[in-house]
């Protein structure tokens, strides 16, 4: 959910971005963080950890703790709380580690 | 204690409050700033030179009564929002409140809201009577608030009952 | 540009001095330095706008009105930003990221794809400080934030981290975040604080208390609750001991749980360029060993702001300045006013954390001042002797 209204602040909404998450479409504005649009969207939980499936979303939001890591454009381990919104972008949940050998 | 429960004790109050005689000759800044931390812009604030000079930045604000006028630029200028202006003079029934409010939407000048004390508690029903927001001073909105004069010494924040806009934006 | 014995070219840019770190030191320290007249300044910002955690902070600014007290750490930010494009001596590059602080003090870092290499004269890290976790069962849920990432969320995005949130940590910045969120109309269901009070200024607590948020000194969060993300935290009392106390549990209705518990320097460059670190428990950590000038035990090498010791905005302000007049000094000789401006920047920092404030971080000097006496080092390898 976001801001509209705020004592301080004016929030720069300019241009609208869709993309895909796990197949579904996602609204965002340019400037958001991968992270940031898909919490706005109710998505809090972006994958699951390694060893023992528990669900995880973002604890830092500012890429010091990779707990963001998810597969963005087929390329995996990249920290969606530092990386862009970008046009047609595609995000998937990461299974374990990533796959580095798929075709980007 | 302030650091247990984030409210002045009656005594620490005390120490803070100007003297009844000059509470009862008209509006008055009363700064609640309880604990020394380096901070000065209270003393920029004020145009009549009410706030003395700070010899040390960790100084408590020292207040001229006898100059401060009540004007409320000092409610603005504080960073911690501690500084508030009461009047008993307001009118024979009311008093006057000027306290800092960053929240939105503002309320609209002859608003009734509901008045809330230190704690959060309400305390009674008061009248918006005037709304003021300066770039100069950051743009901190001053909301200044009719209530009956035994609140003065207790009501310092408020919430709105009505939805909708203000027309001051 | 070199070019090697075979007439190589080697991509290696020079440079006097180099700054990884855009946030508020790092940003006073390359204005000052320009201010002095040093050249060729370079100015690394892993993200893509400057200003680190300036641009979360809608609080105005508390400290002397000549360092910005007053002003919305935001505004500070733009000031900043408008300082450096008038100065042409600065180099910025945004979306840079050191990678490493090598052997023959090369600086290397990634931007725009590319891996570059960096040969400073002399290097400032102004790299800030990451937020520390607190134990607790499903602390890993969904919903569990640091109050850094709430702020980043909030006032950079505009979004609202959740409905009800739970504030863990009484601290200057719990204390602001959770007056934040009420400004973002988001509920805050009370500010959870292990100690018999809180550590922040009071006046930030009289903020919160007067819009009805409960303060729940000696408590502790024991449990977050909730299948796939926070839907409920429990937090218990604490005895004199620390101790949880039997059945003096509370269970609270709240979907997003932050925590304020304390910032840890972030130092991975120093300790790769050898310098001697301290273990400083009032600095939030391991910082590298500096003197008076910023310097650390490499003759090259400076450290300013959080990454010297988690402090506050204002002196972070400061010590980049002090770092860079002593930068400046060491490239450009004792010219007067390089040190009529490194006295008053120390002279700041002195009068900043001369109060009841300060007794925490000239408690963390102390310490580091006996520290390096007593031959602590744990991860230099070279000796003291």
């Amino acid at each position: 959910m976001r801001i509209e209204d705020h004592p301080i602040l004016n929030f720069n909404r300019n241009r609208r971005i869709t993309f895909y998450y796990n197949g579904r479409e996602i609204e965002a504005w340019e400037g958001e963080t991968v992270a940031a649009a898909l919490h706005a969207a109710g998505v809090r939980k972006l994958k699951k950890s390694l060893h023992h499936d528990r669900p995880r979303g973002f604890f830092c939001a500012i890429g010091n703790c990779s707990s963001c890591l998810m597969v963005v454009d087929g390329e995996p381990n990249v920290k969606t709380c530092v990386t862009e919104v970008e046009e047609g972008m595609v995000v998937e949940e990461q299974c374990g580690k990533g796959d580095l050998r798929a075709e980007m | 204690m302030l650091e247990r429960t984030g409210i002045p004790t009656r005594a620490e109050l005390e120490e803070i409050l100007p003297d009844e005689k000059r509470l009862e000759e008209g509006p008055v800044a009363i700064f609640e700033c309880f604990r020394e931390i380096p901070c000065d812009p209270c003393y920029y604030s004020c145009p009549v030179g009410a706030v003395k000079e700070f010899s040390d930045l960790n100084d408590l604000p020292e207040i001229d009564y006898d100059k401060c006028t009540g004007c409320g630029q000092c409610i603005a200028g504080c960073p911690g929002l501690a500084v508030f202006v009461i009047d008993y003079t307001y009118s024979e029934d009311r008093g006057l409140i000027g306290l800092p409010y960053e929240f939105t939407p503002l309320p609209r000048e002859g608003e009734m809201v509901m008045a809330l004390d230190r704690s959060g508690e309400e305390i009674e029903k008061a009248e918006v009577i005037r709304v003021r927001q300066n770039r100069k001073q950051s743009n901190t909105p001053v909301v200044w608030l009719a209530l009956s004069k035994e609140n003065l010494i207790s009501v310092r924040h408020f919430h709105r009952m009505e939805a909708g806009d203000s027309d001051e934006e | 540009m070199w070019r090697n014995s075979a007439g190589r070219v080697i991509c290696v840019q020079r440079c006097d001095m180099a700054v990884v770190g855009g946030g508020p030191a790092g940003l006073a320290s390359v204005i000052k330095a320009a201010e002095l007249g040093v050249e060729r300044i370079m100015l690394l910002e892993r993200d893509e706008f400057l200003g680190g955690q300036l641009v979360k902070q809608t609080h105005k600014f508390f400290g002397a009105r000549d360092e910005y007290a007053g002003m919305r750490g935001i505004e500070i930010a733009e000031h900043f930003q408008e300082r450096i494009d008038e100065l042409s001596a600065i180099e910025v590059k945004k979306g840079a990221v050191a990678q490493g602080f090598y052997e023959d003090d090369v600086l290397g870092y990634t931007h725009q794809g590319r891996f570059k290499k960096l040969d400073p004269e002399r290097l400032l890290l102004a790299t800030g400080a990451s937020e520390k976790m607190l134990t607790f069962a499903n602390n890993d849920l969904p919903g569990v934030y640091g109050a850094g990432a709430v702020q980043t969320l909030m006032n950079q995005y505009g979004i609202i981290p959740g409905e009800k949130v739970l504030m863990i940590g009484g601290g200057n910045i719990g204390l602001i975040v959770a007056y934040q969120l009420l400004q973002a109309d988001v509920g805050v269901a009370g500010v959870v604080e292990a100690e018999s009070g809180i550590g922040g200024y009071s006046v930030h607590a009289t903020k919160i208390r007067r819009c009805g948020i409960p303060l729940y000194t000696e408590h502790t969060i024991i449990r977050a609750e909730g299948e796939e993300e926070v839907e409920g935290a429990v937090i218990q009392k604490l005895d004199d001991d620390w101790q949880p106390v039997e059945g003096a549990e509370k269970r609270l209705d709240v979907d997003t749980i932050c925590l304020a518990v304390g910032l840890a320097p972030i130092v991975d460059l120093a300790i790769q360029a050898g310098c001697e670190m301290a273990y400083i428990p009032e600095f939030g950590g391991d910082v590298p060993w500096r003197d008076e000038d910023m310097r650390t035990s490499h003759e090259a090498v400076f450290v300013a702001g959080d990454a010297a010791g988690v402090e506050e905005a204002t002196a972070a302000i400061l010590e980049g300045e002090l770092a860079a007049c002593a930068m400046a000094r060491d490239l450009l000789g004792e010219k007067s006013e390089i040190m009529e401006e490194k006295t008053r920047a120390r002279d700041k920092l002195n009068v900043l954390r001369e109060g009841p404030v300060g007794d925490e971080i000239r408690s963390g000097l102390e310490r580091m001042r006996r520290d390096i006496d007593a031959g602590e080092d744990r991860y230099s390898h070279q000796s003291r002797a």
